[in-house]
């Protein structure tokens, strides 16, 4: 699963460049530019691929560190 | 005169929340400089964003699209939303940890240890102080055309400020906008920082849809938003909804700008207030999404802007989002947005602000310094008089405007110069002292003779390689941002010299890669 959420996010960065449709002038719902409605729909796939990035691939000994000690050293 | 009062009302609140965080402040410099690491997801995720969200966002895309179109949004939105997480995930969350565990509250304190090299942090120092004030220029340029233009006319009756068109002057405007950031930074701390860019956060996403439709029904002009927003775009030029003003090298090249937010040094204090690692998900999950709403509406307001109907075409694009309020929104809703676009620009200089001082202090004074000389009220006042210093400095380079977008790409490509040697540090264990000195000399030095080749950042268009390079060299190598010639140069310089260098000690090698092995 990890290598597919980070592979998932290589193709994202693929698909940002997005070449093919750079003269489209369409009007998405009469309003919204092509681009600007294909770029907010990668905006869109990044927050769910960076949602199971969290889920799959969190690096969990960096959250088992102790930092108990440091807190109180904090309060003191 | 109303959209001054209204103006003033929100700059008085937000010194409000300084004084409340300030009743909470502990007395000692961690809270001050790190809010005793008690920030937990909700917190982290608005401080984050609001601190990396300036006048760059609202103020410098607006502008970029109304000269280019709407594929601003696919050179940086997009993109952030993609790179900034990715850099909160592989160098937030990994430093965070180091820097629990070894009680670092600077960058310059991570490298003097994992490089074994004390003359790193005098190199570093200069270079990422010169960069941050860069950036704050962003803040206080785009804060001062903003009022300005919002408040023209206010002062004709009395005939007070005739040069300023009778609105408030942009040089009294930006100081009077940094005046306050001072007070409640130095009042509250890195809580009260925290605190006023959550506010700050909610008021500039709230108040930037607001805007949206306010102009969006102004520049449609019936009764029905979806006819309106039609109606604005169906009025702008073809070459406004095509992507046909931008180079496709140059917008390839753009994916790497954000790469600039793993070095910023404000952001790096902020991760580490985290209360734990677990804080990270939801800001690194959210980021994107959070750009989507505050960067979708700036762009196409932008877009409509360079139509005819739009009351504005003509403008500075500096000014163009704060033209659009002001010929589209009453008085009283004008000054609302406008606080809403100074939220925007006040959530990131606060953070800079603090984070100077911090660096100050930690990297400079107390490490060449005995620190037993220095009780916590002494740090806290050493930080906020080089701040102070540095609030000058910035504000006198203020009076030599550039178009805020392009400036802050210099800042930004700057810091990400150095993206090569933070990833390395964390992740490669060959890398050398001398490797990364010579990673940053190239860095800056690349940065600094293309930075001196686009006029110092008076040319908007500049590309490298330049057009009167040989043919041969720009087919290989298409014009991009200087960007790419930075980071490449740097990542290059790095990995040769750290090969043909000396390792790191053992010992070095314990205690920054053991732990995450086991």
């Amino acid at each position: 699963m990890k290598f597919a959420v980070w592979t998932s996010i290589v193709v994202l960065l693929v698909l940002h460049q997005d070449y093919w449709q750079w003269d489209n002038a369409t009007l998405v719902f009469g309003f919204l530019p092509h681009t600007l409605f294909y770029h907010l729909g990668i905006s869109l796939a990044a927050a769910v691929l960076w949602a199971f990035a969290t889920k799959f691939c969190w690096p969990e000994e960096i959250g088992s560190i102790d930092v108990t000690a440091a807190s109180e050293e904090d309060r003191k | 005169m109303i959209q001054l009062c209204v103006i003033l009302i929100y700059l008085l609140l937000l010194l409000g929340v300084g004084y409340v965080a300030s009743r909470l402040f502990r007395g000692t410099a961690k809270d001050y400089m790190l809010a005793s690491h008690s920030i937990g997801p909700f917190l982290l995720l608005m401080s984050l964003f609001g601190t990396t969200m300036t006048a760059f966002a609202l103020v410098g895309s607006t502008g970029k699209a109304y000269l280019l179109g709407a594929g601003v949004y696919g050179l940086l939105a997009s993109a952030s939303g993609i790179v900034h997480s990715l850099c909160f995930f592989v160098v937030g969350v990994p430093l965070w940890a180091i820097g629990r565990r070894n009680g670092y509250t600077t960058q310059i304190q991570f490298f003097r240890d994992r490089l074994e090299s004390n003359g790193i942090g005098l190199l570093l120092f200069p270079i990422l102080v010169a960069l941050v004030v860069s950036y704050l220029l962003l803040g206080v340029i785009g804060a001062g055309a903003v009022v300005n233009r919002v408040t023209v006319g206010a002062f004709e009756s009395q005939g007070w400020f005739a040069g300023s068109d009778f609105g408030v002057p942009k040089e009294l405007a930006a100081a009077a906008i940094c005046s306050v950031v001072l007070v409640y930074v130095f009042l509250g701390g890195m809580r009260g920082t925290a605190w006023a860019n959550a506010l700050q956060t909610c008021v500039f996403m709230v108040l930037g849809m607001l805007t949206f439709v306010t102009i969006a029904n102004a520049i449609g002009g019936t009764d029905s938003l979806l006819e309106n927003l039609r109606r604005a775009s169906s009025a702008v030029e073809e070459t406004q909804i095509t992507r046909a003003k931008i180079h496709k090298p140059v917008f390839f090249s753009f994916l790497l700008i954000p790469l600039s937010v793993a070095m910023f040094p404000h952001v790096f204090q902020h991760w580490l207030t985290a209360r734990s690692a677990s804080a990270f998900k939801l800001p690194i999950v959210v980021h994107p999404i959070f750009i989507a709403i505050v960067w979708v509406p700036c762009v196409l307001v932008g877009v409509w802007a360079s139509s005819p109907i739009s009351g504005v075409a003509g403008t500075n694009p500096n000014e163009v989002l704060a033209a659009l309020v002001q010929t589209h929104a009453g008085p009283w809703m004008g000054g609302l947005l406008t606080a809403g676009i100074l939220a925007a620009i006040m959530s990131s200089l606060d953070s800079q602000f603090l984070c100077l001082g911090t660096m100050f202090t930690e990297d400079i004074i107390l490490h060449y310094r005995n620190k037993d000389h220095f009780t916590d009220k002494k740090k806290v006042l050493v930080a906020r008089c080089f701040v102070v210093a540095i609030v000058i400095i910035t504000f006198v380079l203020s009076l030599f405007p550039r178009a805020v977008f392009d400036l802050g790409l210099w800042s930004f490509s700057g810091f990400a110069g150095f993206f090569p040697l933070v990833l390395a540090s964390i992740y490669w264990r060959r890398l050398t002292k001398v490797g990364a000195w010579a990673s940053v000399i190239t860095a800056i030095s690349t940065w600094a003779v293309l930075f001196h080749r686009s006029d110092y950042g008076a040319n908007p268009r500049y590309v490298f390689p330049e057009s009167e390079f040989p043919a041969w060299l720009t087919s290989v190598v298409p014009p991009m941002l200087p960007i790419v010639a930075v980071v490449t140069a740097a990542a290059v310089v790095l990995i040769v010299v750290s090969w043909l260098t000396k390792p790191p000690s053992d010992k070095t090698l314990e205690k920054f890669f053991s732990r995450r092995r086991s």
